[in-house]
Order: structure tokens, then C-alpha cells, then sequence
């Protein structure tokens, strides 16, 4: 059967790892792609590239990361940060990435994706929704980094997404991001019932058990954490043993 | 030298990044002089069936693939690139290759689709191993798939490995010089190196 994805995330700046510099053996560098690597190594199911302070001017350089990492690891990635067009996309996907995340820029243009999905298959296309709850049983979707309530549920803009053929979702809850107090729950199972393809769970892996939860109660398919891994706290490999001790089936080879 | 066919569709670039890794020669190519001098064939693909077909004889390819496949130049498909070889493909109801009897069915609409993950391979054929394309690949190996259809072909004899999505699928199968698989191997970490490089080692 298919196996629950454990994803680490390695948010960049200008080519360099951000929440990994502390990452033990890259500290002077924060080498994205040594780091990917070393994550191929470790067993990660899949990567997650996050340009956070996404520009024109950094494309350049997100491409030739995307190139030198497409050299070197031989498990899928996604790549995101300031995709607007099908342009963006294309770039980065014929530089070699799996797929490419799309955020700010699909919300305000929704066409986006299905252009996208058109274009390149619904399979390249993933959704990356970053969510706050508002309310009881009620998140909005938060746009431009998570910095503007759009006053839109996240249930429906899910749902909207897939309609217009996003492939995959990336669940980001603000609400336990960096809180290391364990993913949303009801988020990620509210979204991961009523949508039908698979959900990343992205926020607030804190400790193994987190993992365990994700999946169990929150119903995802992948659970994403960063600081977790670069910081060593835990290795893949140690969640993904416990996790397959407690019946969660997962890739071990 | 491995022709990696280029037909304006999918990931060929990680293919080729593939075997570049495994240090061997290799061009992305719609060329049919290339085609007909490689000593190896693979056709890759992301993307639709209908499309797939589309572009295939857009450039002619699709008669041109046959011929070398009856030829018995070794041939790997991967995902679309296995489908393709197929009679039918409920994607689009389209006519596909006809290399293969039988028909590409889409998994069932209760489940998350498309499939996106690393699901176990069961080997079905012990034969098969001993013809090394499983060597040090153990069984029931997780590789990584993305796909909404699955391959049903009409001889179950041709299937050499099985994978669980709702239904047991094929996930490999060998027809005399075809080896074709529905999970991508380029994608596949390890165990998918070690799987291609078994391959390259029948050639």
C-alpha cells in the first residue's frame, strides 16, 4: 500500500538554507544542495524548497539550485516562492524539479492553476495554502506570507484549488508553526477528508509523536517539518522507524 | 549509446540526469536517426494519454517506436512511457500503441488521485530475478509513483511485480525486450538507481 511521506522543507534565501543554519555539518554554508542530499541519504521521502523571499532577481539563482539539485538527488522535490505565472512554472520545473508550489500568486489568480495543471499535469501543480484559524472549527487563508487574512475559509479555497486541478495541497497551519507543539489536527483532517488528493501536513512538529498524530487523527498523507530535522533533534530515519512500529506504513528501504 | 525519446512531454530531464549519474552515455532525442542507431530505448512521461498520443505522432514517433520494438532493441517505459505501449487508455478513450494487449483503467474516484507516494513492489515472477533486474533490489521495495490509471493487460503472464491502490495493479511487467514499469524509477532514490543500473546490465 502506499506509504506516508515524511518531508523535510528547506527554506532559502538567495541559494542559502535559512532555518538550517545551525544544520551541523553545513553551518558555514547552508548549501541547499549538500543538504538535500544528505536528506536523500537519510531517507526522505521528498523535499520541499521554499524561496521565501522569492524576487526576480533571485530566480537565477532558485534555477541553478534547482539544476545542481536535480543532479544530485534521485527522490522528487517541489519548488516555491513568487510563482506567478505558467512561465514561472515551466522554468522551474524544466530546470528539474517534480513540481512547484504556488501560494499568493494562485489566490489572486486562480487561473493560475489551471493553466498550470493544463499545461504541465495536475501531478506538477501544488497547492501550498497557509491557514489561521478566525473562529471556532473556521480558518481563513492567509496570503502574502501569511502576512493578509483574505477572509476566504480554507475549505473552500481547497476545494476550489482541486476543482481547477491543483494536484496536492502543502497545509501550512500559522496558528502551531514554530510552535513545536504538534501539527493542527483539526485543520489537516478537516481539509484531508473533504478534498480528494493527497494533503502535506506542514507546522508545528515538535516531537515523534507529532508524526504518529498527523497521521492517525489528522488523516494526511505527508507530514512536512524544517527546523526539526536541520537542528538534528530528530533524524527520518528515527521517526520513520517509529512511526512503522505503530502500524503507519512508511518507506524504510 | 540510450536514447531517452523526447516527445515534448514529461520529466526527461531526470531521466537523462539519471543516467548521467550512473555514468552512462545518453541523449534526449525525437531524432529517428538517433532512435534507430541507439543500442537502448526509453521512453519516459508525465502528463495525459491523449496528449501523449497527440505528440508521439505529431512527430511520428509512434510507427517509428514500433518498428524498433519489434526489432527487439531493448526498451524501458516508465509511467505514460508504459501506458502508452498499451491497446486503450480510458484516459481520453484513446487508442494507444497496441504493443501491449490490453487496456489503462483509471483507479477508483474513493481514493486520493492521483496515487502521489512510494508504494511497495511485489514480485510476482521469481524468473525474473534471476535475469538480475532485481538484484540487489529486495522485495517488496518501495518506489515512487504519481499516476491516476494503472496498466490491465490482457496476458497476466507478462506481470512481473504488483502494487495495492485500491486494487492490485501492475506495477512491472516484461514482454520479450520491453521492461516497463508504472512507478518512476529516476525518482526512486536507492533502490531505483540500482533498478536502472540492472536494467542498462541486460542490455
Amino acid at each position: 500500500m502506499i506509504t506516508k511521506r515524511i518531508i523535510p522543507c528547506l527554506d532559502m534565501t538567495q541559494g542559502k538554507v535559512v532555518k538550517g543554519i545551525q544544520f551541523v555539518n553545513f553551518r558555514d554554508t547552508g548549501d541547499p544542495v549538500k543538504l538535500a542530499e544528505f536528506y536523500d541519504s537519510e531517507g526522505a521521502d521528498e523535499l520541499v524548497f521554499l524561496d521565501i523571499t522569492a524576487t526576480v532577481e533571485n530566480r537565477d539563482i532558485l534555477v541553478n539550485v534547482v539544476k545542481e539539485t536535480a543532479k544530485k538527488v534521485s527522490i522528487p522535490f517541489s519548488v516555491g516562492g513568487g510563482i506567478r505565472t505558467v512561465n514561472d512554472m515551466g522554468m522551474i520545473l524544466r530546470a528539474g524539479a517534480d513540481k512547484v508550489s504556488v501560494n499568493t500568486g494562485a489566490f489572486k489568480n486562480p487561473n493560475l492553476i489551471k493553466q498550470c495543471a493544463k499545461t504541465f499535469g495536475s501531478q506538477c501543480v501544488v497547492l501550498s495554502l497557509d491557514a489561521r484559524k478566525v473562529k471556532k472549527n473556521r480558518w481563513n487563508v492567509f496570503i502574502n506570507g501569511g502576512g493578509t487574512d483574505t477572509g476566504v475559509s480554507a475549505l473552500t479555497w481547497a476545494k476550489k484549488a482541486v476543482s481547477l486541478g491543483a494536484g496536492e495541497i502543502l497545509l501550512t497551519s500559522i496558528d502551531t508553526d514554530g510552535t513545536k507543539k504538534g501539527f493542527n489536527i483539526d485543520l489537516t483532517k478537516t481539509i484531508s477528508e473533504e478534498v480528494n488528493v493527497p494533503i502535506i501536513a506542514s507546522g508545528g512538529a515538535g516531537k515523534i509523536e507529532d508524526f504518529f498524530e498527523v497521521f492517525d487523527k489528522g488523516k494526511a498523507d505527508a507530514a512536512l517539518a524544517a527546523s526539526l530535522f536541520h537542528f538534528k533533534e530528530l533524524t527520518i530515519k528515527q521517526v520513520k522507524q517509529y512511526l512503522a512500529n505503530k502500524k503507519i506504513p512508511v518507506r524504510l528501504n | 549509446m540510450i536514447v531517452i525519446i523526447d516527445y515534448g512531454l514529461g520529466n526527461l530531464g531526470s531521466v537523462k540526469n539519471t543516467l548521467d549519474k550512473l555514468g552512462v552515455y545518453s541523449l534526449v532525442s525525437n531524432s529517428f536517426e538517433k532512435i534507430e542507431k541507439a543500442d537502448a530505448l526509453i521512453l519516459p512521461g508525465v502528463g495525459s494519454a491523449n496528449q501523449g498520443m497527440k505528440n508521439l505522432k505529431k512527430f511520428k514517433l509512434d510507427k517509428l517506436i514500433i518498428g524498433e520494438i519489434k526489432k527487439g532493441k531493448p526498451f524501458l517505459g516508465i509511467c505514460l512511457g508504459m501506458q502508452l505501449l498499451f491497446s486503450k487508455s480510458e484516459e481520453g478513450n484513446v487508442d494507444c500503441l497496441n504493443i501491449i494487449e490490453g487496456t489503462v483503467k483509471k483507479f477508483s474516484s474513493k481514493l486520493k488521485i492521483p496515487q502521489i507516494g512510494w508504494n511497495e513492489v511485489r514480485i510476482k515472477n521469481l524468473e525474473v530475478r534471476i535475469k538480475n533486474l532485481f538484484k540487489k533490489v529486495p522485495n517488496n521495495s518501495s518506489f515512487y509513483f504519481v499516476n491516476s490509471f494503472y496498466c490491465n493487460p490482457k496476458n497476466k503472464s507478462i506481470i512481473v511485480g504488483e502494487s495495492e491502490y485500491g486494487v492490485n495493479f501492475c506495477s512491472i511487467l516484461i514482454k520479450n525486450n520491453i521492461v516497463a514499469t508504472q512507478f518512476h524509477p529516476e525518482k526512486s532514490g536507492r533502490v531505483g538507481l540500482q533498478f536502472i543500473k540492472n536494467w542498462l546490465s541486460l542490455i
